[in-house]
């Protein structure tokens, strides 16, 4: 289950990296996403991976780490608020600026290989 | 009085959602005159917690009474309880000058600024590593909102990046939490520091990772050399008023590192004990290079203060850097002065920019400055403060930087750099200063048509820079303060005891 686990992470990190060096304002946006995603599972594991344990007061005579949990809550809510403003600032950027290039080096190195 | 702890917090958050509400949400005058009290307000409250801590010692205060490890607590020891003294007082001033137009060019000007107080304010005084990373995300969203204040197309790019990279260092952030908490199973810094002496093995490389990571986070916010790019760019994109807001927050990013570094790798923490000090060292040195050459291509002013702001983080990441209670004195007294000081100086571009018409800010042959003489004044005080000459509060620092550092032995690389650099930062700013005052196209003074300043940016802008002078006349008892501060931060925190409760 942690070699499972983990690779999920790992890819889910590896395709989000990827994506926010693309440098256009959609993928970077969903490169982030998915380095959100990536944190959230890493955040729940740093409680250990365990089966069988209760999540909340019930009568069990073992429990997951609590902690983990609240802490994946608020990542989970404060990621969420921070991509609807990236979500919003990006399409601003493409009707201010015309393009969805976030930088002006890859817009012009983009358009020299277009007249090539 | 218990409870005072929680209110430089809950009070800004409070001024903040009454701004938003009618009548302040309607009237403009209303909302100005309330923003401008409740915020008066919140210095004053900051102020009796400052003089509470002087009086009872470092204040723990548990929230909702959930006791330490397992609760969150502030924590108000004095550095804590100066910063937000030193947030409030220039968010006021902020607020007093944006009061003359500057808040009326985009909305939500005044509740924006009060929910960045509560952020900057929360990461001051929390002891708890996550709730610092929840008030980090408060005073970054507030942010990201003050960078669109008023912008137009130019301003899109450089408030995009800002976004970006702060996103992916949230990230960053989170992970490391997640490894420290999967090694430590804590996050209370106390705790944290206590705990971290005891580890073994494996343990101690993954504590190491975690560390590492969390370094990295606090030196994007305090704009440390490699990652340092955003910053010149994103401060003279912003509003001038918003950008002087901003010299806090690079701050914050330097008082993390005080905090965390002293406390959970303090010397005395076992084999993580002063872990990558000389890679902060190092790139503190190469940050006050880079910037320096900054300040000397500098093409506009509000570039040239920005860079000004690189050197400044630099210099404190350098003195935090060697752990040492008299450089962290030394660093405590040079963040209240080059904050001001950097405030003044962006407010003062604003001033100077809006009295020349095309020319704007640009450090060229151009139109004079209007009211050359009350501009110019303030000008040139900032300019020998945040220069580090003689008689302002940056002279005071920078003998004491020097003495720190020649007391550690660190000063056959320190010295020639800081005093080099000094030196090129005296061209640069004496060069685009007698240009933009006395430089001039020659024009009949009488016959441009400006409209005079308004009387509350001359107010803000002699305010803020009227606090350098008065560091160095009352530098005695300020620098016992800064060294009583910086003896709390290095006390051993294994040896405090976690407390908490009512």
């Amino acid at each position: 289950m942690e070699l499972l686990y983990s690779v999920c992470v790992g890819v889910l990190v590896g395709c989000g990296v990827f994506l926010i060096l693309r440098a256009r304002s959609f993928p970077i946006v969903l490169g982030l996403t998915m380095l959100s995603y990536a944190v959230n599972l890493f955040l729940f594991a740093s409680g250990r991976l365990t089966i069988n344990k209760a999540a909340i007061l019930s009568g069990s005579e073992q429990y997951a780490d609590p902690l983990p949990q609240a802490l994946v809550l608020t990542a989970i809510v404060i990621g969420f608020a921070m991509t609807a403003f990236s979500v919003i600032l990006a399409i601003r950027a493409r009707a201010d600026l015309g393009n969805d290039y976030v930088n002006q080096l890859a817009q012009a190195n983009n358009k020299t290989g277009v007249r090539k | 009085m218990q409870h005072i702890v929680v209110f430089p917090i809950l009070f800004p958050l409070f001024s903040a959602l009454l701004l938003l509400l009618p009548p302040c949400g309607k009237s403009v005058k209303a909302r100005r005159f309330a923003s401008v009290g409740l915020a008066a307000i919140s210095l004053i409250i900051n102020i009796c917690l400052l003089s509470h801590v002087l009086d009872i010692g470092t204040l723990t205060y548990a929230i909702g009474n959930w006791q330490a490890p397992f609760g969150i607590v502030l924590h108000a020891d004095l550095l804590a309880v100066t910063l937000t003294c030193l947030a409030s007082f220039l968010s006021l001033c902020c607020i007093v000058y944006s009061c003359a137009g500057d808040d009326a060019k985009g909305s939500f000007f005044h509740p924006l600024v009060h929910f960045l107080l509560m952020g900057v304010c929360g990461a001051f005084l929390t002891g708890d590593l996550f709730n610092l990373f929840v008030f980090f995300e408060v005073l970054l969203i507030a942010s990201y909102s003050l960078l669109m204040h008023a912008a137009d197309k130019h301003n899109t790019r450089g408030a995009l990046h800002y976004v970006i990279l702060n996103l992916v260092g949230s990230a960053i952030f989170l992970i490391a939490l997640g490894t420290m908490y999967g090694v430590l199973g804590s996050l209370n810094i106390q705790d944290v520091a206590a705990r971290i002496s005891q580890l073994t093995n494996d343990d101690v490389s993954l504590a190491k990772i975690g560390g590492s990571l969390l370094l990295i986070v606090f030196a994007l916010k305090a704009a440390l050399l490699p990652l340092h790019m955003w910053l010149p760019n994103t401060y003279s994109n912003a509003m001038p008023v918003v950008a002087a807001l901003f010299a806090i927050m690079t701050k914050v990013g330097v008082y993390s590192i005080i905090r965390v570094y002293n406390s959970i790798f303090s010397p005395g923490s076992g084999p993580l004990g002063a872990m990558g000090q000389d890679v902060l060292w190092f790139a503190a040195l190469a940050t006050i290079v880079v910037g320096t050459i900054g300040v000397l291509a500098s093409k506009d002013l509000r570039k040239l203060v920005a860079n000004l702001i690189v050197v400044s983080a630099g210099t404190l990441i350098a003195l935090v850097s060697l752990q040492q209670m008299q450089a962290t004195a030394a660093a405590i007294y040079y963040l209240i002065h080059s904050t001001l000081v950097c405030a003044a100086l962006f407010l003062c571009v604003d001033l100077i920019a809006s009295q020349r018409g095309k020319v704007a800010d640009r450090i060229t042959t151009g139109r004079p400055v209007k009211q050359g003489l009350l501009i110019g004044v303030v000008f040139f005080a900032a300019a020998l403060a945040v220069i580090g000459m003689p008689p302002l509060s940056g002279f005071v620092g920078k003998i004491w930087i020097l003495k720190a550092t020649y007391q550690q032995g660190d000063y056959a690389l320190f010295w020639p750099i800081y005093l080099v650099a000094s030196l090129l930062i005296l061209v640069g700013v004496t060069r685009a200063g007698s240009i933009v005052f006395w430089q001039n196209t020659s024009k009949d003074i009488d016959k441009i048509d400006v409209k005079p300043i308004h009387k509350f940016k001359v107010w803000a802008v002699y305010i803020l820079a009227g606090v350098s002078p008065f560091m160095v006349i009352f530098a005695k008892p300020i620098t016992d303060f800064c060294l009583q501060a910086a003896m709390q931060i290095h006390q051993n925190p294994a040896v405090t005891q976690l407390t908490g409760g009512l």
